[in-house]
Parts: structure tokens; sequence; C-alpha cells
């Protein structure tokens, strides 16, 4: 992996530290080897989880019994949301592109605190092994959903107490990382950048990092009480010993609803950076997309409450939940207008990461309009908990950060290892897994308006033409998934030198050596005062 | 890597943490409220059985060391390493006193079976249930705190006496004390909660 292109530097994937071979990642306080390790351990994950995900459909494909016990998908259903969302979605984009980019697009050496950045990663696999460890141990996984809801989560044998202590740890990452990026932006932008300079993924970030630190301790303290609750039968949560459910449902969503924008916001700013550049145009509306970030982070607190319409809460409060999550719609509105906006009339150039690009505006767009359905309370009380929500939410994570993942790692592989992929073959892949996520997904829309329930192991026979689609649909998904890695990892391994700037970007990761060195800039940067200028 | 030192960076470091450890007990206060409401009668007969001679006497230690870490601070910033580790001595012994009381309230309350997980407990009022699980939980969860904070003042104690923490670079101390005045903003509300309201 050598992808010196100049004589005099020496890039960090060369560069000899103080430690040899594995601990020289280990230990290291480089943040784009930080980002690295947080990539391999996330695409292990995400395989674990899909397979998981593809088992539950492989068992869906026919009523009853197919290839595993009702208790056993109970368990695979939990363990494949507990993987995805706190393992892989939840830190995801900002604790691999965050780490890695954030620091070089605001002309900075590293993060602000990098042994608390490093301990966040070492927090992190900690956070992985209990929560994968807690699959196996002697109760058996648990059986709760990803949710943890109480009272059943406060009584079954299943080994809870692991999972949400997992989940904790895991949470107490995510905060640090929050932490270090907030200072990181306040204290480290390169002179002569003002926020307003920045690139929009930076911001996208920024509002991220805010709602990951200020949302965070809530879920924690959650799971904290629910662990008190198995060990000591306190009953904060249980109505037999004077708690009340209801309670846990809203202290879970005030942090896991900002979850979702903590998945999202960073897709929407990877977004952001790839439209302009494969359109050679100054993104429209730039303080516009900053701003909304802002916006979409700060609303996003306040609408929890629509996951619980069903579950008992007052006229006013359903109607201003209601309201509110209509609003969020706004900002994000805000952006795909701009991005359209953005390509018009631009010269549009058709490489992978811009038809990544496009489809999750596509996908984005039909999980956001679904989600209105969910947010007005009269349709939501007909589709709550059926696996209409299921399709809308796997629209949003996969079809929207999903995606935009896919997107981000096409973008910006040339600039993490030096070397270039095979463009026609990540093509064919992206045609794959465009067809394949559509055909799993999209059934599941219909299936949930006739009323098939999320979470059910059997199904009556009407509904079963559209789970084979679906289950059809998985294979095609994660055929095109495993060409996606294949390829990636060949370009890795014996693909082209990369050129420093080969999609001709303007942002400042692209002025840099490919792969970068240490300390990312040699000289000084020259920092634009809007960082698309293509004119 | 040449060495980087940032103090402002900390210092927000550290006020962004402080943030979170609010939110934190923030989500407490939350359960708390709406325990209270639903149960006004037990709470009130709940907080009949703590000390509030007790929960005084804490307070008191509590703000007083509050005061000898500020003047621990002031103390190295003027270079007076010597006044300085005796201030940060004071603030540990008044956690000290504060950690006995509150074990002295404990062993009481385990003497007569209030204590979570007791065989006691589930055959009470669900009301009187959820106040003393709460009192545990607040107060188990802020002497963890009182003794994080300890740790981190120690190992400032010891930094002045090696001669790492210096009237130049005395950031540890700073955020250091400003964990500790956190500490004790938390029992200020905890006190009234717990204690006070009748």
């Amino acid at each position: 992996m050598t992808g010196t292109n100049k004589k005099e530097y020496v890039s960090y994937l060369d560069e000899p530290g103080k430690y040899k071979g594995i601990f020289s990642w280990i230990f290291t306080l480089d943040h784009k080897r930080i980002g690295l390790m947080y990539l391999y351990a996330i695409i292990v994950l995400f395989f674990v989880g899909a397979i998981l995900g593809l088992l539950m459909r492989v068992e869906l494909i026919a009523p009853g019994e197919t290839i595993m016990k009702p208790q056993t998908y109970n368990g695979i259903f939990t363990v494949h949301g507990i993987i995805m969302i706190f393992m892989v979605v939840i830190p995801g984009l900002s604790v691999i592109f965050g780490n890695f980019f954030l620091p070089i697009l605001i002309g900075a050496k590293d993060v602000a605190f990098p042994k608390l950045n490093r301990m966040s990663w070492w927090i992190y696999i900690i956070g992985c092994v209990l929560a994968v460890a807690s699959q196996f141990m002697q109760n058996g996984p648990p059986d709760t959903g990803w949710t943890f809801y109480a009272p059943y989560s406060t009584t079954t044998g299943t080994n809870v107490i692991m999972a949400t202590f997992a989940a904790f740890v895991l949470g107490f990452s995510s905060i640090l990382t929050g932490l270090n990026f907030i200072v990181t932006i306040h204290q480290l932008r390169a002179p002569g950048m003002k926020f307003f300079n920045m690139p929009l993924f930076a911001w996208s970030i920024y509002a991220t990092a805010w709602t990951q630190l200020l949302a965070t301790p809530i879920v924690g303290i959650t799971l904290l009480m629910l662990i008190a609750e198995r060990l000591f039968g306190i009953g904060f949560f249980n109505p037999s010993l004077g708690g009340d459910p209801v309670l846990f449902q809203h202290l879970f969503w005030i942090y896991s609803h900002p979850a979702v924008y903590i998945m999202i916001l960073p897709a929407l700013g990877v977004i952001t950076e790839i439209i302009p550049t494969f359109c050679q145009k100054k993104i429209y509306g730039y303080k516009a997309i900053a701003l909304s970030s802002l916006a979409i982070a700060g609303v996003g607190f306040l609408v929890w409450g629509h996951h619980m319409f069903t579950s008992g809460m007052s006229n006013q409060a359903l109607w201003f939940f209601s309201f509110l999550t209509f609003l969020v719609a706004v900002p994000s509105a805000i952006k795909v207008f701009n991005w359209l906006a953005t390509m018009y009339k631009g010269s549009i150039d058709l490489k992978p990461p811009f038809l990544y690009a496009l489809s999750f505006i596509f996908l984005f767009t039909i999980g956001g309009t679904t989600g209105l359905l969910l947010g007005s309370v009269a349709t939501n009380v007909q589709v709550h908990d059926t696996s209409f929500v299921v399709a809308h939410f796997h629209y949003i994570i996969f079809g929207g950060m999903g995606f935009a993942f896919f997107g981000a790692i096409h973008y910006w592989l040339p600039k993490m290892y030096g070397r270039m992929y095979n463009i026609k073959r990540a093509t064919i892949a992206w045609g794959i897994i465009f067809v394949g996520f559509n055909l799993l997904y999209f059934p599941q829309f219909i299936l949930g308006i006739q009323g098939m329930p999320r979470r059910y192991y059997d199904y009556l026979p009407q509904f079963q033409t559209g789970q084979v689609i679906s289950t059809i649909g998985g294979f095609i998904l994660i055929t095109g998934l495993i060409m996606m890695v294949y390829n990636l990892v060949q370009g890795v391994k014996t693909g082209e030198i990369a050129p420093s700037n080969p999609w001709h970007g303007t942002t400042l990761e692209w002025q840099i050596p490919s792969p970068p060195s240490v300390e990312n800039f040699d000289e000084a940067p020259v920092i634009k005062a809007n960082p698309y200028d293509y004119e | 890597m040449e060495i980087h030192r940032d103090d402002e960076a900390s210092k927000l470091g550290m006020w962004l943490f402080i943030f979170t450890e609010l939110l934190l007990f923030g989500g407490l206060f939350l359960v708390y409220s709406v325990f209270r409401a639903k149960y006004p009668a037990n709470f009130h007969e709940g907080s009949l059985e703590l000390s509030v001679t007790i929960g005084s006497i804490n307070t008191i230690a509590l703000l007083f060391s509050s005061m000898t870490i500020a003047m621990a601070l002031s103390a190295i910033q003027k270079n007076n390493r010597k006044l300085s580790m005796q201030l940060i001595a004071v603030t540990l012994l008044m956690a000290t006193v504060f950690l006995f009381n509150k074990y002295i309230e404990w062993s009481t309350k385990f003497e007569h079976g209030l204590y979570p997980g007791s065989p006691l407990m589930p055959h009470l009022e669900r009301g009187d249930l959820l106040f003393f699980s709460l009192y545990f939980f607040m107060t188990g969860l802020h002497a963890l705190h009182i003794l994080v904070g300890m740790v981190l003042l120690t190992m400032c104690f010891i930094k002045i006496k090696k001669g790492t923490l210096t009237f130049q670079k005395y950031i540890h101390l700073e955020n250091g004390a400003l964990y500790w005045h956190l500490v004790d903003l938390i029992w200020i509300f905890l006190f009234p909660l717990l204690y006070l309201i009748t």
C-alpha cells in the first residue's frame, strides 16, 4: 500500500510510529488510522447484522416454521436491531468519515483530543464485545426488540442486563466522540476559516455531535434504571410494582428519536459534499443547508412522542407531537431542493458516488414522505407496529444512511488509500444493490397497509406473495453488497494509483496528496470564502 | 507529532462533559417528578424518614469543599504549591466526611430493611417503594460521582507534588475543580428534592 507520488512525504499508512505491527494501529493517535479501525469494525458488524436480517427473511418466506423456532426468531430480530442501530448506523458515518475527514476539511492536523479519540474507539470495541457476548451467554439472546420496552424487558429471563449495559457503554463512546468533534470545530479551524467557510459535511457533523452529546445521557440513565430494576426489583417501569411502562417509552425515545438524526445528519452532509463535486457547480443555498442541519437537530429533540401515538397520551400531546413532526420535514426538504437546484445546469458526471447520492435522494424522499404518513395521528393508528413502519425506517436508515455510507466510501476511498477501485464494477454493484433494496423493502409497505404486523414469526397465507418478493430482494441485495465490498477491497489492494484529486473536488482534502501524510498539511492550506468555488 | 496543548479546548471539553452529566441526572429528576406527582402522600412520608440534620451537615460540607477547591486553584495560580496542596487535602477531607455521613444514613436504612432488593420492600406501599428506590439510586449515583471527583483531585494533588502541575500549567486542577462544583451542584438539587420537600 504505497501511494507515494511525491518523494519528501510519507503517507499515514506507512509512517513508522512508536509501535510495530497491529499495535501501531491499536495505540495510534492519528485520527485517520482511528477512522479506518472504526471502518473495519463496522463493516464486520454490518455483515453480521445483514446475515441475521437475511435469516429473518428466509424464515418469513412461508407461513409457519421454516428454518427456526419462534424464540430464536425473537432473539434474531433483537440482535439484528441492536447490532445495526447501536454499533453500525449510530456511530457509522460520524466515527469513520467524521474522524478521517473532519480535521482535514477544516484544515487541522488532528482532532482536539487525540487520546480521548483513541479511548472512544477502545470503549466502542468493549461495548461491541459485550453486546456480542450477550448473545451467546447462558440465558439466551435478549428477545425484547432493540427498544427494550418495559415491562417485558424487566421480567424476561434472557440476557437483557448485558445487552443494555453494552448499549450504555456504546453510548458513552458516542458522547466522547461528539464532545471531541464539537471542541475540534470550535478550536482547530485553520486560520481564516470561519464557521460559514466550513464545508457542509463539517456542519452536519457539528449538528450531529450536539445531538450525541445532549441526547445520549438520557438513554444512559434509562438503561441504568432498567438494569437496577432487574437486579433489585425496584419497579420504576413495572406497573405491578407501581411503576410506569409508558415513562420508559418516553425516556427511551427522548434519546432514540434524536438518535435517528445522529444517523441521518452526517448522511445528509456526505450527499452535500458529493453533489457539487460531480456537478462541478457551486452548492446552491450554502447557508440554508448549513442552518437546516442545526434546525433538524434542534426540532429533532421535540418529536419523540410520535413513536407513542398508540401508547396512551393526552389529545393535546398527540396533535403537538404530530405538528412538530411535520415541522421536521421542512429543513429536510430545504436540503433536497437545494441539492436539486445545485444539479440544475451542472456538468453532471455519473460516477458511482454520484449514483449513490441520486439514489439516496430517491429513497430518502420515499422514506420521508411515508414518515409523514406515520407522523399524522389518524393514519399512524392504522399502520402502527406493522411492517409499514419497518419499510419506512429501512428506507430512511438503509436507503438513506446506508446509501450515503456507500456513496462516501466510493467518494473518499481514493483519498484514504491512494488507490482507485474498478468504476465499472462499482456501477454494476450499485445497480444490483438499488434493485435488491427496493424489492426487499417496498413490498413491506403494501403488506403493512394490508395489516401484516412487525416482529411476527408467522402470518396469514394472503401475505405470502409479498413476503416471497421481499426475501428474493434480500438475496439480490446481499449479492450486490458482497460484489461492492469485493470491488473496494480489490481496489485498495491492487487498484490503480489514484491522483490526489480524481473527482476535481474543491474542498481541502483534495488539495493534499493521497493518502494524506500524518500531519495532513505540510504547508498551511488556502482557505476559500466558499468551499465549493468552481468559478 | 509535535506536542499540542490547548487549555481553552480542554476547558470547553470539560464544560461539554458537564452538560452530559446534568442531563444524566436530569433524566432522574424527571422520573422523580413523575412519581412524586403520582404518589404525593408516600413521598411526603418517605422524606420524613430522612434525617435533615445529616443532610444539612453534608450540604455544608460540600459547599465548604467547593470553596476550598476554588481557593486551591487560586493558590496554584499564585504559585503557592504548599497552600494549594493543603486546600486540596481539606477538600478531600470534606468529601470523606460526606461519604461517612452517607454511610451512616444508608446503614440505618439497611437495618430497617429499607433498601432495594430487601425482603421488606415488595410489601411496602408502591409509593414508598419508589421513594426509597429513588433515594438509593439518586444518592448512590451521586456518591459514585463524589468518588470519581476524589480520584481526580487526588491525581491533581500528586501532580502538584511531582511538579507537573504548576502555576503555568494548571488546567487539570481547573477541570477537576469544575467537576467538583458539578458534583456539589447536583447535591444542591438532591437535598431539597429528597429531604426538604414534604
